[in-house]
């Protein structure tokens, strides 16, 4: 059963709080190399599962591989392999940064020289910092400096950016390809949609501990909120008949001189603006609106019968 | 071995980090040493049935180290450590969870051990401390008084949600056994009822065997406190294995 060329592999994965069912039945397999992630609204499982995947949380049912081991049995060769960034942990108050990262260091076989790791997370600087003193976005580089101290196979992220400002956060992502161009698989959850949309190979969509959707995000824009919008201004006069008839055309829309064409497919664009040139009509301001993984993360959960807290 | 190692060493440096922390277990002991000493001096004295106040108050205010480590420190470290979610970081690492509640047994132990140390080098240089006792066998009883309130420290941050409840828990405890049990006021000063009250105060029972011990009584005199310590040990241990929580 276990494939050198996935990292993971759960199957029927099932935990349960007294009655409710936190992760109820979870399929999934990640290949080694890729960033995979799992969105959904809170309360949806995804801590739990990446917790189970950890070690860290013994699942009631399913088959879970991780690097080829049990997580439930071979709990400390896991920990061994796997680099853990946990969504809520702290470190001592008073701890320095270089003797955090010293102290980590030391529980490991084979651990990567640290010094260069705090270089690449640009906190070098802080290496006699205390843990209290940093900025938000300065620990969370911190914890990721200690998800990697081991040099590992496979780094679990677990809500990276939550509380960074946008340009920390697009460091983050920044990070998270560089982890990932060295070879390194990583399996992140997340709430925002559009980190995963930036920067997932593959996303898991989970509502109510359940697997609504799994596939690369481009694909599950383009299969599950498809339509496409084209807006733009028009002359006075324009006829909006005969782009009715264009293929891929749903509906076309009049409002004073703005018009809006939606419809579906990849071309829509094209043969809208050929039609356009073709005829001679004259148009400005052209803009297209596509839906992103926050619409379809949204209609997702909302059919899963969801009712809020998807932000 | 070595992350075990590495993390005690760290912690010792912690602890030292914490002013308040080191306040109680290293220099509270010696003001109090040097205010009553200043006071009573050294004398042999037939209050102190024949013998002098700071060497019978030595061994009461090594009760009293113990007393605060056990209740105070280790409660509010382990139940900060946990609501903060350092436990959690540690726990998702390769170290053993045991090693991780050792290393916090062995460095408060070391950090009271040199409270202890500091208390009797200062008492020996200034007030000319004499231990009849034999020092082997009073290390043993500081170590067996030391873990009974060590494990009454896990108990307590194993009920204490967070790190401030542990505090408050630890104080409505530490208070009376302070002033009750003689490891702060000689006992030689209360009246007979108090200290009838004092039995049941687990305290008194550190501070009477070190007090026999540090005089050279034989072992056989104090089986009761040896007794009461070792019961407070298992409960203490067994309730905080059951209890204790890692988040």
């Amino acid at each position: 059963m276990p494939s050198p060329s996935l990292a993971i592999e759960a199957r029927s994965l099932v935990k349960t709080y007294g009655r409710l069912r936190a992760v109820d039945g979870v399929d999934f397999s990640v290949r080694a190399g890729e960033i995979f992630g799992v969105v959904g609204p809170n309360g949806a499982g995804k801590t739990t599962t990446i917790e189970c995947l950890e070690g860290l949380r013994m699942p009631d049912g399913g088959e879970l591989r991780v690097l080829g081991l049990d997580p439930r049995r071979d709990g400390r060769e896991l920990r061994e392999r796997i680099g853990v960034q946990l969504q809520q942990s702290a470190l001592p108050d008073d701890m320095k940064v270089w003797e955090a990262l010293d102290l980590f260091a030391s529980y490991y076989r084979d651990p990567a020289p640290w010094a260069p790791l705090l270089d690449r997370l640009e906190i070098g600087d802080k290496r006699n910092a205390r843990f209290a003193k940093l900025s938000g976005g300065q620990k969370q580089r911190l914890f990721i400096a200690l998800a990697l101290v081991n040099d590992p196979e496979l780094v679990f992220l677990d809500e990276l950016t939550t509380g960074l400002d946008p340009h920390a956060r697009r460091a983050m992502w920044d990070l998270v390809r560089g982890v990932r161009e060295r070879g390194k698989t990583v399996f992140l959850t997340t709430h925002y949609m559009e980190e995963a949309e930036q920067l997932c190979d593959r996303v898991l969509v989970v509502d109510h501990g359940r697997v609504v959707a799994l596939d690369s995000p481009a694909n599950l824009i383009r299969d599950l909120a498809g339509e496409v919008r084209i807006l733009f201004t028009a002359e006075a006069g324009f006829d909006p008949a005969p782009l009715r008839a264009l293929e891929g055309v749903a509906r076309v829309e009049r409002n004073g001189d703005r018009v809006l064409v939606a419809g579906r497919g990849d071309r829509l664009i094209c043969v809208v603006i050929n039609a356009l040139d073709a005829r001679g009509i004259r148009f400005r301001d052209l803009r297209t609106e596509q839906p992103d993984l926050e619409d379809v993360f949204l209609a997702l959960t909302a059919e899963a019968g969801l009712d809020g807290g998807a932000r | 071995m070595r992350g075990f190692a590495k993390l005690a060493w760290i912690e010792i440096k912690l602890y030292l980090r914490q002013p308040e922390a080191a306040f109680f277990t290293l220099f509270f002991p010696l003001i109090l040493l040097f205010i009553f000493g200043s006071i009573y001096g050294n004398e042999p004295s037939p209050f102190f049935n024949g013998r002098g106040m700071v060497d019978v108050s030595t061994p009461a205010y090594l009760a009293m180290i113990i007393g605060s480590v056990g209740l105070l420190s280790i409660a509010i470290a382990v139940a900060g450590y946990r609501e903060k979610g350092v436990l959690r970081r540690y726990r998702a690492t390769p170290l053993r969870p045991a090693a991780i509640l050792a290393s916090e047994v062995i460095v408060h132990f070391l950090m009271t051990l040199l409270g202890g140390a500091l208390l009797i080098a200062a008492a020996r240089i200034v007030y000319g401390l004499r231990f009849p006792g034999r020092a082997v066998v009073l290390l043993a009883g500081f170590t067996l008084g030391a873990m009974s309130f060590f494990a009454v420290g896990f108990l307590l941050a194993s009920v204490a949600r967070t790190a401030r409840v542990a505090f408050i828990l630890g104080l409505v405890l530490y208070f009376p056994n302070l002033f009750l049990s003689g490891a702060a006021i000689p006992k030689e000063t209360f009246p007979q009822a108090i200290r009838s009250a004092g039995k049941f105060i687990p305290l008194t029972h550190v501070v009477d065997l070190l007090q026999g011990l540090w005089f050279g009584d034989p072992i056989g005199q104090h089986l009761t406190e040896i007794a009461v310590l070792t019961g407070l040990l298992v409960l203490g241990v067994v309730v905080s294995a059951w209890t204790f929580r890692w988040e």
